[in-house]
């Protein structure tokens, strides 16, 4: 009977991860704009302009006070140079009180989760009460650089004071000058794109070709039903200026293993497994949540969506597991939260490669792998499929860099709130060999 | 003494192939050449079969006799499946595809006949290979040299792994022998006729993706990081996978074995299939060849005559060439000596003093001048701690820019990215002062050789290093038992002595006293060997064993300039006998301060043996400005970015001065170059008689790739083995006259001139 009290006991602990003498800390609400393929009807807007979109929509559903907040954070990969702290151009231009002082974070594809991470910070310190994250990016326009060469010489054209030195100077021009430089989603400390070394990353855990398809397939086909079914209710809609309104992911096309099956590996040439299919597209987006104390969101008369709990980033090796970060960061945040794979009820992995998730999810399904590269005993395992991702992910909705994490946060959020789940699990890899793994757990209702 | 450069033929001696299976593994395996296959299996997958090697006594794959019957043993019963299609040939072994013949096959012949035999019985194994009816994919991860490669392009298609491990070459140059196994045939017809003059004359080791440039494979596979196996077995498995899809790619036509010519092919092809143009390219290489070799090697000469046999006379003719050319080379000296060298080498990259107690993890460099400097590049980048320490801030910039450009010029040629050259930096401790050293594992002192210099250090890094530390001194001719003199350890002391440039030449010298203790030797050489370094150790003495040598053989030299030899004329000589670097070009390379500073010293310690020329000809030089190189003038005038150099005008009236008049009788080209000779020789014996040297592979390894001793001669040892002792005693006798105890043959020399059986190598 000592035993059963003891199982009781444990139940009623495992209903909250609310630490003594720690502040419960709220997800009250998140929006993000539609996540459009990169070139569609965002095409002539800038970075600011989806981020200013995002945090209005945000402003609209909670119909919180303009000057309520006490912090902005963004972040964003490819930054656009004239915005350069893109968090404050938008939260003036959503007509923010100019008194709340905002910056932007980057860490590559898990930007928005340091904001909203850095938020949980603030918070926690007793510095703020009131946070809004988000994250950007806008793969439309991006920064196309002249060559250092031209750089050098057009710096020391400014600086020169005679016609003569003038003349010479842009005399000194070659066609070598004239060679722009364009940024690739490449790793500086590698050279590798990371579609190659996805294609790599499968290969070394073995996922097949036909693997990655069924997976982007299933990613298609349920964003398409989550889409339809109306449940991305974070999806606010947007009056593009000059354009249309836009409402809904543009990237969501299911379609039949036989049509994935024709196209040619984009990376690694003749015999790769990753194609454009498999892989997440270039896409244009901007996701806000507002983070609360819970007491300051109870005292504002919200109802909270979800608590954000444990969290941890990770780092390896940025050439051989570069995006590895789920298989590492999931055990590190189970632990921390002393929950196992069981107890989560919703995954909601970052799908930037249909060959990367297959990875992730063999390796976290590796003994050896547990013993060999992450120092445990035994297996985590992997995620059930039936928990994972079951709105769709970064393959099919899209994945504007920056903006992703917030949507992960979001989805878990609603996803808990709709299918009556306790916990859920966020895992994003990034660039440069990091990752992110937080836990939510829902709000009571 | 530490500014030896060795250009040519020596710095190509870097095989670091051509591991041997030994005597014992062969008859061993004869006794089982009836029972189950060790080395090759196959397994069929579908259509395909997977031919794996997998020499269980090696930690590399050689064409040994018992290879090449299991392989054949193989490819019959492969060719006899009817449910195969096609094959893959790969080796189980990471980082190894098939590291090249077993020169032991080689050496165990009498006869160039028997040479030839070997060479035939090979052609015609991959003669059945590439007019296989069932197309085979070489599936290549690691080291595809020699015969390996040889067998690689007789398969019908190649697939090679991007790993760093994975070379391509035809190294049988650096031994004295030619790619006799229908690589002179092949080669031009794949990669084109300079291609594969180019890949057989330099014997270099083409990368992967150079190799898929110039069409010697058709596709690469990158290598895989961790997953649910190892990298390296994922990495072979995964090469497998894709060479299998491209076999039955090939069998079911979707892979055309016959490209379709670019336009620029066939302008090649068109203009090689004039006569006029290859007569024209053989008789160019012809002449470089000449012009490096002085016509010393065979090898380069026989290689271009077997290609010009099969594009000329047809392949009937060209694979014979081959087969009697590999034959003939096989039985030269200058092959011997070439291999003896490689052996050598291989000996000297062991640690023959066992482990050391603790790793060295934590190094200091004093002094960050150009050895200084050049020891923290070899080191920096081995994950060792570095820290470089001077005296002044211009001294220490000096010597870091020296490493960065080190490292920098390695991203030029592709060989690390400037991200790991900035992490390799990271280890690099630039400082003024002694904080950190109490971390210190090992400290390398460079500073000035001055005796009383090197106390002073000596005292004050004891004061601050723990009691486990090494203090290694990098001199080149103080005896290590007057700079240990100064120390409160003498068992941690012991001589590093580098040659300069340190990154590019591949000798350490390490000098123990009778004071050393063996686990200091053996940390000093565990240190050099993660440098990279070749290694010889030897006993203490004034000049140890390779300054020693060569002090004579200046002393010789200077004789020479003084009996109005000029200074090219001296260098045409040196390097006619197989010097790479003329003897005056030594002198200035080294430093005539150098030299003299060593004439002296050395003189004074082993008295008018050491005689020959005078010393004041080296003094005056340095008086008058001409430090060699360093300086700009020396026996010649260096011009900043000017190649060709002039003898230095004032030399003449300098050397006017000291003009002695030569004996006529000793003074023929062929004399000087036995007298220049000679005394090295005599020396390099003494030490061994001395007990200096601890053999003659050590002596013989320190002097080709110390001092430039001419590699086709194979080193003071083998060349005296070679030449006979007696010959060579008789010659000094004839010097010896004229100019006294200068040539007087040591006794173990007289020994072996006495006893024709006396060998120094077996």
């Amino acid at each position: 009977s000592q035993r059963m009290l003891k199982q009781t006991l444990f139940n009623l602990l495992k209903k909250t991860l609310a630490k003594p003498g720690v502040k419960n800390i709220v997800l009250v609400e998140g929006v993000r704009t539609p996540f459009l393929l990169s070139g569609t009807t965002y095409a002539d807007l800038m970075p600011h302009d989806l981020a200013r979109a995002a945090l209005q929509g945000l402003l609209h559903k909670t119909s919180l006070p303009k000057d309520a907040v006490d912090y902005i954070i963004y972040g964003t990969v490819i930054q656009e140079v004239k915005t350069s702290n893109v968090a404050r151009e938008a939260s003036l231009g959503a007509g923010f009180s100019d008194k709340i002082p905002s910056h932007t974070v980057t860490m590559a594809c898990i930007s928005s989760n340091v904001a909203m991470t850095t938020g949980v910070g603030l918070i926690t310190a007793g510095q703020c009460d009131t946070i809004v994250a988000g994250g950007v990016e806008f793969m439309s326009d991006v920064p196309i650089r002249h060559s250092r060469k031209m750089r050098k010489t057009m710096l020391a054209l400014n600086r020169a004071k005679t016609l003569g030195q003038r003349l010479s100077l842009i005399g000194s021009i070659r066609m070598a000058h004239l060679t722009p430089e364009l940024p690739a989603v490449a790793e500086f400390s590698t050279a590798e794109t990371m579609g190659h070394s996805a294609d790599r990353l499968a290969a070394a855990f073995g996922v097949t070709r036909l693997e990655q398809d069924e997976f982007a397939l299933r990613s298609h086909t349920l964003a398409k039903q989550a889409q339809d079914a109306g449940l991305l209710s974070d999806v606010i809609s947007f009056k593009v200026p000059g354009r249309d309104t836009v409402a809904k992911d543009n990237g969501i096309r299911p379609s039949s293993m036989e049509q994935l099956a024709k196209l040619k590996p984009a990376f690694i040439k003749p015999h790769g497994t990753v194609t454009a299919a498999n892989s997440s597209f270039l896409t244009d987006g901007a996701s806000a949540v507002l983070i609360m104390s819970e007491e300051k969101a109870l005292a504002m008369g919200y109802k909270p969506k979800a608590y954000l709990r444990d969290f941890v980033f990770v780092s390896q090796d940025p050439k051989d597991q570069l995006l590895l970060g789920p298989a590492y960061g999931t055990p590190k945040v189970l632990a921390r939260a002393g929950l196992t794979m069981d107890d989560i009820d919703v995954f909601e992995f970052h799908e930037a490669f249909a060959g990367q998730i297959m990875a992730n999810l063999k390796a976290l399904d590796s003994d050896w792998f547990a013993q060999t590269y992450m120092g445990r005993k035994v297996k985590v395992g992997a995620p059930a499929m039936e928990k994972f991702n079951l709105w769709g992910g970064s393959l099919s909705l899209g994945h504007p860099f920056g903006a992703t994490g917030c949507r992960l946060v979001t989805t878990v959020a609603h996803r808990l709130l709709k299918e009556g789940g306790q916990y859920g699990l966020v895992a994003a890899c990034a660039a440069g060999g990091q990752g992110h793994a937080m836990v939510i757990e829902a709000y009571p209702q | 003494m530490a500014g030896v450069r060795a250009l040519g033929a020596l710095s190509r001696i870097t095989a670091r192939r051509y591991v041997l299976s030994g005597i014992s593994c062969r008859t061993f395996s004869v006794a089982l050449a009836m029972s189950a296959r060790t080395h090759v299996n196959y397994e069929v997958k579908e259509d395909v079969a997977v031919i794996r090697m997998n020499d269980p006594n090696s930690k590399v794959n050689t064409l040994s006799v018992r290879m090449q019957n299991e392989i054949i043993e193989v490819f019959n019963e492969v060719l006899a499946n009817d449910a195969v299609q096609s094959a893959v040939l790969i080796s189980s072994k990471p980082g190894c595809f098939i590291a090249g013949a077993d020169i032991n096959m080689i050496q165990a012949c009498n006869t160039s006949e028997e040479v030839t035999k070997l060479s035939q019985e090979g052609q015609k194994m991959f003669e059945r290979i590439e007019k296989s009816p069932k197309p085979i994919v070489a599936a290549i991860n690691g080291s595809c040299l020699g015969g390996g490669l040889e067998f690689a392009i007789a398969c019908q298609y190649r697939v090679a792994t991007k790993s760093k491990k994975t070379v391509l070459g035809t190294p049988e140059v650096m031994l004295g022998l030619l790619p006799g196994a229908g690589g002179t045939q092949r080669l031009p017809k794949m990669v084109g006729i300079p291609g594969a003059f180019d890949m057989m004359l330099t014997g270099r080791n083409i990368k992967a993706d150079k190799a898929k440039k110039m069409g010697l494979v058709h596709q690469l596979v990158d290598p895989l990081g961790p997953g649910l196996k190892s990298p390296e077995e994922r990495t072979i498995e995964y090469l497998e996978e894709v060479a299998i899809q491209c076999a039955r790619g090939i069998v079911h036509k979707k892979i055309l074995l016959t490209k379709k010519k670019g336009m620029m092919q066939k302008v090649q092809d068109y203009v090689m299939g004039i006569a006029f143009v290859r007569q024209q390219i053989y008789k160019n290489v012809n002449g470089k060849v000449m012009k490096m070799s002085k016509g010393l090697y065979p090898a380069p000469l026989k290689i271009i005559e077997s290609v010009k046999a099969g594009l000329e006379q047809g392949p009937d003719s060209g694979y014979l060439a081959e087969a009697q050319n590999f034959g003939k080379l096989a039985m030269t000296s200058e092959s011997n000596a070439l291999i003896g060298l490689y052996h050598g080498q291989v000996a000297c990259k062991k640690n023959r003093f066992g482990v050391p107690e603790r790793p060295v993890k934590n190094l200091a460099i004093l002094g960050a001048g150009l050895m200084g400097a050049g020891i923290a590049q070899v080191t920096v980048d081995k994950g060792i701690h570095t820290v470089l320490k001077d005296t002044t801030v211009e001294g220490l910039s000096r010597g870091q820019q020296q490493v960065y450009k080190g490292l920098n010029d390695k991203i030029k040629k592709k060989a690390i990215t400037s991200f790991e050259r900035d992490s390799t930096l990271s280890s690099l401790t630039g400082q003024l002062d002694y904080s950190g050293f109490e971390k210190a594992d090992m400290v390398i002192e460079a500073v000035f050789e001055d005796i009383n210099i090197k106390h002073r250090v000596i005292k004050e890094v004891e004061a601050v290093i723990p009691p486990h530390c090494i203090f290694a001194t990098n001199t080149s001719a103080l005896p290590i038992k007057d700079i240990a003199a100064a120390s409160m350890r003498p068992e941690k002391v012991i001589g590093m002595h580098y040659f300069s440039p340190v990154d590019k030449m591949q000798l350490l010298e390490i000098i123990t006293t009778d004071k050393t203790s063996k686990d200091t030797t053996a940390s000093a050489v565990a240190v050099g060997l993660k440098q990279g370094k070749v290694i010889i150790v030897v006993g203490d003495g004034p000049g140890f064993y390779t300054t020693r040598c060569l002090a004579p053989m200046l002393a010789e030299a200077v004789r020479v300039l003084q009996e109005g030899v000029n200074p090219k004329k001296l260098d045409a000589l040196t390097t006619g006998f197989g010097f790479p670097v003329g003897a005056a070009t030594l002198a200035d390379e080294v430093g005539i301060d150098v030299a003299a500073h060593v004439a002296e010293d050395l003189g004074k310690a082993f008295g008018s043996r050491f005689g020959g020329g005078n010393v004041d000809v080296l003094k005056t030089m340095v008086e008058r400005g001409f430090k060699g190189r360093k300086s700009g003038k020396g026996c010649y005038v260096y011009t900043p970015g000017l190649k060709s150099k002039d003898v230095n005008p004032d030399i003449d009236d300098l050397l006017e001065k000291f003009k002695l008049t030569p004996n006529p009788s000793v003074s023929s080209d062929s004399d000087v170059q036995y007298r220049l000779v000679s005394r090295f020789v005599n020396e390099a014996v003494m030490c061994l008689q001395e007990g200096i040297l601890n053999g003659p592979v050590e002596g013989d390894i320190g002097a080709v790739f110390g001092l430039g001793f001419p590699p086709c001669l194979g080193g003071p040892f083998r060349f005296v083995d070679t030449f006979g002792a007696d010959k060579l005693v008789a010659k000094m006798r004839r010097y010896e006259e004229v100019y006294g105890n200068h040539f007087t043959p040591c006794q173990l020399l007289l020994d072996h001139a006495k006893d024709s059986n006396k060998r120094f190598h077996k």
